[in-house]
């Protein structure tokens, strides 16, 4: 059996009369990267507060890196990396000022060589005197992703890191976070994108504050249950406009010249492309796998209804 | 839950990590602190310019006051004594006037800050020895301004009836003085000159230690900052202090730029012990930085925080005697007068440079402002929130 480095149960926390997570339980093996997906205010940042002794939850208990994060948050700040959604490290410090403070605050042996080994990791040599504040949206991750790292904490807590940056410095961001698994560290990543989902052992997926799914990437596409159809051909905007009404089909999504057609029942789903064909002739319609994406905003839509009801 | 909290205390107290941490807010405060040029600015530039603007009023030897004069008697003697007063440059003649109420009106309205009144008699009496009074008024509403010209009315016009007795009356101006100076101040209760300048010591330190405060969590807070410096492994005590440390040093050099300015430009004499000046005027700084840092707790955002340091900075003005003398105050205003730090350190700077007091006549005033920083200290403590909750 695995070594366990997240272990909660029935977590909850609400905001004057607002749940913002209800009942959530997660457990992430140590040395794996766990993606935490979810729409905006979900709950996920809620959730990863909690886990590093920021928020204190309202119900619910657990132990993160074996630490009770009820009882014991010094012992899990001290070894828990938390990289905030907001670039939270000092704008008018510079990038050596900055590191050199948190290797003090976490009382790293010598700070100064600490922050210098950390700006040499970083690829910042050239730069260390620089305001951090003064650094483009991509090396401010790096450098916050860096200042977390710094002191060699077990398990790192990202909160969307990779919002707002290019796609070669994502994919760099990735390729640090792979390494940092591989020598031990679990990673708890929450993200919007898909893609990095996919880079990701092992997903939940949260949804006003309600887990809804779990998994690897595989698995949670079929458990969903979801069949697509992907069709090309004349005119697509006005059959998706079309399809959306018919029974058995609960999703139509364009993706460049093709739309993803798809139902929670495929029995009906079939019945309603073969009523779609005969109609229509000049589309050309496949079997495909529906996407992560495909299913989570099923997922979405599915709880909104259940909130609306 | 009790054995985990007990295990907790214990590894606070015997935590070699406390220095080092406090240590790394020390730091980083400084360096936040020199780069703010507003914020560095405005700590040296406060207490100049206080200096300078209050330095102003307080010229200690103003000249040319404007003054009113009332004869009703027009002999040599007089005149004598009109013309070393205006010779001395002190007094500027601007109106000659016949009715007592006009002074009254000229000094109300501040047209004159002084008016002479000689007597209908002034010069018989004199060569009789009948020693007739002379009468200035003094508006001492603003007793610093009119402080040396008054001290300085009594030599002279003794000199001036001297030079113009000499001679057949030789035997009059023996028994000098030959008049009576009747003095009245307007406000008698005026403050001297000196009171002012150790007293805008307090007035600065107040100003700018608790404004600098007032602004750490907040800023923090608003910055974003205070998410990651929550995650970490350090202590609200230790925050608090890595904050309020590197402020001391500020109150430092305001201390020492109005203390010198204060002995050298001014005049104003230190009679007492300097180092014990400046051990209680750091006490008075740290006590000041621990309210602001408690208001930093309270306030939301930094607009709030400024504003809760003016609504305390106003009664500390007006009550602590900085303005008004203390004990002319009603008792209601007196006792809160007493809760405040300024009024405590007004005793203690003036007991100190003006008294030559020591340290066993202030021990209830370094006691109570000794009470006021462990006191703001632990309810900023209370206050400071651990979690974003």
């Amino acid at each position: 059996m695995k070594e366990i480095a997240i272990d909660v149960h029935g977590l909850t926390k609400s905001f004057g009369s607002r749940v913002v997570v209800r009942d959530l339980s997660l457990k992430v093996p140590k040395g794996e990267i766990y993606g935490f997906l979810g729409p905006n205010g979900s709950g996920k940042t809620t959730t990863l507060r909690m886990l590093c002794g920021l928020l204190t939850p309202d119900a619910g208990d657990g132990t993160c890196l074996g630490y009770d994060i009820l009882t014991q948050q010094e012992e899990i700040k001290r070894h828990v990396g938390y990289m905030t959604q907001r670039f939270s490290l000092y704008a008018d410090l510079s990038i050596r000022e900055n590191l050199e403070f948190v290797a003090r605050v976490y009382g790293v042996a010598n700070p100064r060589r600490a922050a210098k080994a950390a700006i040499d990791r970083l690829g910042l040599s050239g730069r260390a005197e620089q305001l951090a504040g003064e650094l483009s949206g991509g090396w401010k991750q790096r450098l916050a992703l860096g200042a977390c790292i710094l002191p060699n904490p077990k398990l790192l807590l990202l909160d969307e890191p990779t919002a707002g940056v290019d796609p070669k410095a994502r994919r760099e961001f990735w390729d640090e976070i792979h390494g940092l698994a591989a020598d031990g560290i679990t990673v708890l990543v929450s993200t919007h994108y898909m893609d990095e989902a996919e880079r990701c052992h092992e997903l939940a997926y949260i949804a006003f504050g309600e887990l809804l799914a779990k998994g690897t990437a595989a698995q949670v596409v079929g458990q969903s249950g979801l069949s697509t159809w992907i069709v090309s051909g004349p005119n697509l905007h006005g059959l998706a406009i079309e399809l959306r009404n018919r029974d058995g089909i609960d999703m139509v999504a364009p993706f460049g010249a093709e739309l993803h057609v798809s139902g929670r029942d495929s029995r009906a789903l079939d019945a309603a492309v073969e009523a779609a064909k005969k109609e229509d002739g000049s589309h050309r319609w496949t079997r495909g796998e529906p996407s992560l994406e495909d299913v989570f905003i099923l997922l979405m839509d599915s709880v909104k209804d259940n909130f609306a009801a | 839950m009790s054995e985990a909290s007990d295990k907790q205390a214990k590894s606070q107290r015997g935590d070699p990590g406390f220095l080092k941490r406090t240590w790394a807010m020390v730091v980083k405060e400084f360096v936040q602190m020199r780069r703010d040029r507003m914020t560095f600015a405005t700590m040296i530039f406060i207490p100049i310019l206080q200096l300078v603007l209050f330095g102003y009023a307080i010229n200690t030897d103003p000249k040319h006051l404007p003054t009113a004069v009332l004869t009703r008697d027009d002999g040599p003697l007089t005149r004598a004594v009109l013309t070393a007063m205006k010779n001395s440059d002190y007094f500027e003649f601007v109106a000659q006037v016949r009715d007592p109420a006009e002074i009254d009106r000229m000094l109300a309205s501040g047209e004159v800050q002084f008016a002479v009144e000689v007597p209908a008699s002034f010069e018989r009496d004199i060569r009789r020895g009948d020693r007739p009074s002379l009468l200035v008024i003094a508006d001492a509403t603003d007793p610093v301004a009119t402080g040396t010209a008054i001290s300085a009315v009594q030599g002279l016009v003794d000199t001036a009836l001297k030079r113009e007795l000499r001679g057949p009356d030789d035997s009059i101006e023996a028994r000098a003085p030959p008049f009576k100076l009747t003095l009245q101040r307007r406000n008698p209760e005026g403050l001297t000159q000196y009171n002012i300048v150790p007293g805008l010591l307090g007035v600065v330190l107040t100003m700018t230690m608790m404004m600098f405060t007032a602004l750490a969590v907040t800023r923090e807070i608003e910055r974003g900052t205070m998410e990651s410096l929550l995650a970490m492994p350090i202590k609200p005590v230790e925050i608090m202090i890595g904050k309020i440390a590197p402020f001391v040093l500020v109150g430092f050099v305001q201390m020492a730029i109005i203390i010198s300015a204060a002995h050298f430009m001014f005049g104003v004499p230190i009679l007492g012990s300097v180092p014990l000046l400046i051990a209680l005027t750091t006490l008075f700084a740290a006590a000041n930085l621990a309210v602001g840092y408690t208001f930093s707790t309270i306030a939301e955002n930094q607009l709030q925080a400024v504003q809760l340091t003016f609504f305390f900075f106003l009664p500390n003005i007006l009550l602590s005697g900085f303005m008004f003398p203390f004990r002319g105050m009603p008792h209601w205003a007196q006792w809160i007068g007493e809760v405040l730090p300024l009024t405590h350190f007004m005793r203690i700077v003036r007991g100190i440079m003006l008294k030559g007091n020591g340290f066993a006549e202030m021990r209830i005033d370094v006691l109570a402002l000794a009470l006021f920083l462990v006191v703001a200290m632990g309810l900023a403590l209370l206050r400071f929130r651990r979690t974003l909750d």
